[in-house]
């Protein structure tokens, strides 16, 4: 049984939430981009350059030596948090637009040749198009799209039909960051399993709102972004299966990712410092650990629930007005919700919702194929996370049938 | 130039009366946007456009002994609104004053997010088309 959220108290642990944004309260709905920090990440950060600021894994004093325990603390935490066999398979990235360019890169280098086929969906991120599009166009591969259907669901059929006996890789979404739609993911890489085909899951939006296992999905990459898990930016993971790991080449060359070096030859380290060259994020990386506790302290299930009653209040509230129009209207969805006003453009609703301290995001959300698809130049676009209330979609609400009406 | 410096005091005084209440300033520029000569369909060409991320303005001029004459159009009213703002400084402006005018009402009247950046449709982008139609009649 979960236990119900104090909202109010927990709001209290998010010192920007107490911000005015022209002499108003901000309403932060702009999380699909990235989350706000809760005090404990902020004090972490804070802490570390105060206290323990140390190059990692290189120095024997004493200063290093905890840095690199604090460090790899995260690495164990992230391991616990998606499930991962062992922490090998935690590779630290700058974001999970970086982990995608990483695994597009070394995996078709390894495994890979001409005129094999990779499948991605219609409503991909840009981050999850352009590194296959760069990659298939100097590994000369084909690049397959799946579609969806005007809800903004996968077509289970479209993508059945895409397999054939080239097909070696598919590339998809968890959550579409503008659409909402939770993908069944379960599914597609059941499907991939029966056709000898190895799957990564973009979980950038998926990972502060529903739990991620990554055994018991069986996927073979995993990549999610600290920034938008109430944690600092600049910090992503790459969950990779331990053995391709191990066989694919390194992404970068340089410091750490080494184990001899000499002119004439150069070894490789172990997973995972063969994927990290130079000094990571550290700082970050250890103030990360604080925005998964942040999450497990309340749960996956009871954030869940709670984001699932402000999901269904917020939809219910759009739907009803009059000259909305959803884009996106899938039946197994988050609270991110995309929209259009009749004689409204979204660059002056964005602007005018700025003005009574609402942040809402406003244009393609880097998914400008799911524009074209649904015929449209742009979006207004919000998004929930745990720290926000029922009062402030109401604020919301009105404000938004205010504009209109005017 | 004295014109243009005297018109864009005169702005600087109208949006003063708003007490920089930024609620207020979008709603008085979603206004003045119904002032600008609207741009007739078959001059919404290419060559008349200025992209941004977000919104679309076109802009096309006359010019003749008086100066330049204006008209133009946006798809988002706010944006319409800043144009109509430049319109009213740069019209029957010759060449030369255009070229060596300098817009200083934007930072007065507290407008520097809608300076804009290359992604965004700003006022820097609309300020450079006025003067690319100022260069190219000199």
């Amino acid at each position: 049984m979960s236990k119900p959220l104090n909202i109010d108290k927990l709001r209290k642990e998010f010192p920007i939430l107490k911000t005015k944004i022209n002499n108003n309260n901000l309403v932060y709905f702009d999380n699909a981009a990235t989350t706000q920090k809760p005090i404990k990440v902020i004090n972490a950060l804070d802490y570390y350059y105060k206290n323990i600021n140390s190059n990692i894994h290189r120095g024997l004093h004493s200063l290093a030596e905890i840095a690199t325990k604090e460090f790899e603390k995260t690495r164990l935490i992230v391991k616990n948090f998606i499930n991962a066999k062992n922490e090998e398979e935690i590779i630290f990235t700058r974001g999970t637009t970086e982990g995608i360019n990483l695994i597009a890169n070394c995996y078709p280098k390894k495994y890979l040749k001409e005129n094999d086929e990779i499948i991605i969906s219609e409503m991909e991120h840009h981050s999850n198009i352009v590194p296959w599009q760069m990659i298939c166009k100097e590994k000369k591969l084909k690049l397959k799209i799946t579609k969806i259907n005007k809800k903004g669901e996968l077509d289970l059929n479209s993508f059945k039909s895409l397999i054939t006996d080239k097909t070696k890789f598919v590339s998809l979404v968890h959550i579409s960051n503008s659409l909402g739609t939770i993908n069944p993911i379960k599914k597609i890489i059941s499907i991939c399993r029966d056709n000898d085909i190895k799957i990564l899951i973009d979980g950038a939006q998926a990972s502060p709102h529903i739990n991620i296992n990554v055994q018991e999905l069986d996927c073979d990459f995993y990549v999610l972004s600290a920034h938008k898990m109430y944690g600092p930016t600049g910090v992503g993971v790459m969950y990779g299966k331990s053995k391709l790991l191990n066989e694919m080449p390194p992404y970068m060359g340089g410091g750490e990712m080494i184990k001899n070096v000499t002119f004439n030859k150069t070894t490789y380290n172990d997973i995972p410092y063969k994927f990290e060259a130079g000094t990571p994020n550290i700082g970050d990386v250890i103030a990360f650990k604080e925005a998964i506790n942040f999450i497990n302290e309340i749960g996956k299930e009871n954030i869940q629930n709670y984001e699932k009653d402000l999901k269904n209040y917020t939809l219910e509230k759009l739907q009803n007005i009059d000259g909305l129009k959803l884009v996106g209207d899938a039946k197994n969805r988050i609270g991110i919700f995309s929209f259009t006003i009749e004689h409204t453009h979204y660059y002056d609703l964005g602007l005018l919702l700025d003005a009574k301290g609402i942040a809402i995001r406003t244009g393609h959300h880097c998914t400008q194929p799911i524009m074209d698809k649904f015929n449209i130049e742009g979006t207004a676009r919000m998004s929930l996370a745990i720290y926000n209330s029922i009062e402030e979609i109401d604020y919301f609400i009105e404000s938004l049938k205010k504009i209109i009406n005017k | 130039m004295e014109k243009i410096n005297t018109i864009q005091k005169e702005i600087i005084e109208e949006f003063k009366i708003l007490d920089q209440d930024f609620e207020m300033s979008l709603n008085y520029l979603m206004e003045l946007g119904d002032r600008v000569p609207l741009i007739k369909e078959k001059y919404k060409v290419e060559e008349n456009i200025i992209k941004g991320c977000q919104s679309k303005v076109w802009l096309t001029y006359k010019l003749n002994n008086n100066g330049f004459t204006f008209s133009g159009d946006s798809n988002t009213e706010i944006t319409k609104g800043l144009l109509s703002l430049l319109i009213r400084i740069y019209s029957n402006c010759s060449p030369k004053e255009i070229i060596d005018s300098n817009l200083f009402f934007i930072k007065e009247i507290g407008f520097n997010r809608f300076i804009g950046t290359q992604r965004s449709n700003g006022l820097k982008s609309m300020e450079n088309k006025f003067k690319i139609f100022a260069l190219s009649n000199i």
